[in-house]
C-alpha cells in the first residue's frame, strides 16, 4: 500500500515543483504526439471522405486492409521505418534516426488507419439524405463534403481523440525511432520504461499518473471544442 | 457404455493430475537470478548454465536487466541470487543485509569507443579520464547508457575523475513516507552533444554507431557487436587498458533472513559453483570472436590456447 501512496505523493511533488526535466519530457510527448495527430488527421479525414463517397474497385478490400492495420504493432512500424532511415538505409544520409521527426513519422503511420477508419464509420452513419439534399440544392462536391463534415463532427473529433490517445500512450515507436535520449527524444512513456528498468518504480508510477493527468486535460479541451461546435 | 466412458475420463484426469504433480517436482530445482545484460548478451550464461545443470541439477531462470534493476530485484526479494557488476553497490547490498556474501567471480574491462574519424583526438590515450575530458572539451557526441547500470555507474566515476564541473540533477521523490533524492551526474551538454539514452549496452552501441558518437562499453558486448554480426559495428576502440576501466563481476545470494522464501541453499550452491575451478576455467576459456572476454577472479586458471 505504501507503494501507491509514495507514488502518488511523488507525482504531486514532481508536478508541484515544476521539475524542469519533467516538463521537458511532457513537452516532448505533447509536441511529438500533437504533430503526428495533426498530420494524420490532415491525411486520414480527407481519405476517409474519399473512400466513403467514391465508388471504386477494391473498396471493400481497402477497408478490410485499413481495419487490419488498426492492429499494427508499434514494433513492426518501428522496424520498418528504422530500416529506411538508419545510416545503412535508403534515407540514412538525412540523419533522421533518433530524432523527434523519426518518432513523428512512425506515429503518423500508426494512426492514419485509426483516423481513416473512424472517419469512414462516422461519415457513413450520416443520413444519406443530407448529401442528396445538398447536392439537389446545387452544392458542389466540396460544399457537400462540408455539410457532411459538420454533421459528422462528433465522430470525427472522436477519431482524433482516439488517435491522440494512441500515440501519447505508445512506447514501441518512441523507443525504437526516438531512442529515449534525454533532452532530445525522451517522452513520458520511454521515461517510464527507463525508470522501471532502473528499478525506480516510484518515479515510473509517478510519471504514469502525470501521463493520465495530461491525457485527461487534453480530453477536457477536446470536449470543450466539441461543445462549442454543437451550437 | 456411458459409465465406462465416464470412468475412463476420470482415469485420464487423474493421470493428468499425477503427471502435473511429478512435473512440478522435477521443476523444483529452479532458482531465479537477476543479472546485468552483459552476462546474457555476451553469451557467457549460455555456456555456464547447461554445465551447472549437469553438475548440480539446478536450472536458473535469468532476468537480464541493468545492474540497478537487478540489485532492486534482490532488495525486493523477487529473485534468489543476483549477478552484477558495481562493486561498491554490491558491498552496500551485503552490508545492508539484503545479501549474504559477495563472491568475486570475474572481471572484464571497459573500452572507450568512437568513430574512426576521432573528432576529439583520443586515439591511443592511456588515461580514460583524459580521453573523456577531451571529448567534453571538443563537445563531440557522446552516448551514455544513462540507465543506472554498472556501465553507467562506471561512466559517472570516470567523469568525476576528469575534474570537469559536473552537472548533478536531483529529483525529489517520496519513499516510505519520507522525501528522498535521486541524483544523476553528467558533464552537461544534454540536448547538445551528450545523449543519455537510458537503454542497454547493445542499444547504446547501435545509437553511438548511428550518430557516430563516442561511448563507453564493456569489451564483451563490443566484441559481439563488432565481430559477431554480419555488418560489424562501425566504431573503433580508441582508449583501453587504463586500470580505471576495470569491471569486476560479483554474485550474491539474497539473504534468507530478509526474505525467508528465497531458495538460499540452491543460490549458495550456484554461487560456490561459479567460483569453483571448473566454472572459472569455463569462464577463462570463453571466447568471443576468438578473444578472451572475461578474466576469472576466484582461482587462477591457465587459459587454453586455441585458434
Amino acid at each position: 500500500m505504501d507503494f501507491f501512496v509514495d507514488s502518488l505523493l511523488s507525482a504531486i511533488l514532481l508536478l508541484g515543483s515544476l521539475d524542469p526535466e519533467l516538463l521537458e519530457i511532457i513537452g516532448v510527448s505533447l509536441k511529438v504526439s500533437s504533430t503526428s495527430t495533426l498530420i494524420a488527421s490532415l491525411v486520414g479525414i480527407p481519405a476517409g471522405f474519399l473512400i466513403t463517397f467514391r465508388a471504386f474497385r477494391g473498396k471493400a478490400l481497402l477497408i478490410t486492409v485499413l481495419n487490419t492495420l488498426l492492429a499494427l504493432p508499434t514494433v513492426v512500424i518501428g522496424l520498418f521505418v528504422y530500416a529506411f532511415i538508419s545510416r545503412r538505409g535508403i534515407f540514412g544520409h538525412l540523419d533522421l534516426l533518433y530524432t523527434q521527426e523519426a518518432m513523428i513519422i512512425g506515429q503518423v503511420i500508426l494512426i492514419i488507419p485509426i483516423v481513416t477508419t473512424f472517419t469512414i464509420s462516422a461519415v457513413s452513419r450520416i443520413d444519406e439524405r443530407y448529401r442528396e439534399t445538398a447536392l439537389t440544392l446545387g452544392a458542389n462536391a466540396l460544399q457537400t463534403a462540408w455539410i457532411v463534415f459538420r454533421e459528422a463532427r462528433f465522430g470525427l473529433v472522436a477519431a482524433v481523440i482516439m488517435a491522440f490517445g494512441r500515440v501519447i500512450a505508445e512506447v514501441g515507436i518512441s523507443m525504437m525511432l526516438g531512442g529515449n535520449a534525454k533532452g532530445f527524444t525522451r517522452n513520458m512513456t520511454t521515461a517510464m520504461a527507463l525508470e522501471y528498468d532502473k528499478g525506480e518504480f516510484i518515479l515510473s508510477v509517478a510519471l504514469g499518473i502525470v501521463l493520465l493527468t495530461v491525457s485527461f486535460g487534453m480530453n477536457i479541451i477536446f470536449h470543450y471544442f466539441q461543445g462549442k461546435t454543437r451550437v | 457404455m456411458m459409465k465406462k466412458r465416464g470412468f475412463l475420463i476420470i482415469l485420464a484426469l487423474v493421470f493428468c493430475l499425477m503427471t502435473l504433480g511429478s512435473r512440478s517436482d522435477a521443476e523444483e530445482k529452479v532458482i531465479k537470478m537477476s543479472t546485468t545484460t552483459s552476462t546474457e548478451n555476451s553469451g557467457l550464461l549460455d555456456v555456464l548454465l547447461p554445465v551447472l545443470k549437469k553438475d548440480t541439477g539446478i536450472s536458473v531462470k535469468v532476468f537480464a536487466k541493468g545492474t540497478g534493476a537487478s540489485i532492486r530485484d534482490g532488495m525486493d526479494g523477487n529473485v534468489d541470487v543476483i549477478f552484477v557488476h558495481a562493486k561498491t553497490r554490491e558491498e552496500k547490498f551485503v552490508t545492508e543485509g539484503y545479501g549474504t556474501q559477495r563472491y568475486a567471480v570475474m572481471h572484464n574491462d571497459f573500452v572507450i569507443l568512437g568513430p574512426a574519424s576521432d573528432p576529439a583526438g583520443i586515439r591511443g590515450k592511456k588515461d580514460a579520464a583524459t580521453a573523456l575530458k577531451r571529448i567534453a572539451e571538443a563537445k563531440a557526441k557522446f552516448v551514455s547508457r544513462g540507465d543506472d547500470s554498472g556501465t553507467h555507474t562506471k561512466e559517472q566515476q570516470l567523469w568525476e575523475a576528469t575534474g570537469l564541473p559536473l552537472k548533478t540533477e536531483t529529483k525529489e521523490i517520496v519513499k516510505k513516507g519520507k522525501k528522498r533524492k535521486v541524483s544523476f551526474k553528467s558533464p552537461g551538454g544534454i540536448g547538445q552533444w551528450y545523449f543519455s539514452i537510458g537503454q542497454g549496452m547493445g542499444k547504446a552501441l547501435i545509437f553511438a554507431e548511428e550518430k557516430q558518437a563516442y561511448t563507453l562499453a564493456d569489451r564483451g558486448t563490443f566484441l559481439n557487436y563488432k565481430l559477431g554480426r554480419k555488418q560489424g559495428l562501425d566504431l573503433d576502440v580508441l582508449c583501453e587498458g587504463d586500470p580505471a576501466l576495470f569491471n569486476p563481476y560479483g554474485v550474491i545470494p539474497v539473504n534468507p533472513k530478509k526474505y525467508p522464501h528465497v531458495k538460499y541453499e540452491m543460490a549458495e550452491t550456484f554461487a560456490k559453483w561459479l567460483v569453483s575451478p571448473k566454472a572459472q576455467s569455463l569462464i577463462a576459456n570463453y571466447k568471443i570472436q576468438g578473444q578472451q572476454a572475461f578474466f576469472p577472479d576466484a582461482v587462477p586458471v591457465p587459459v587454453a590456447k586455441s585458434d
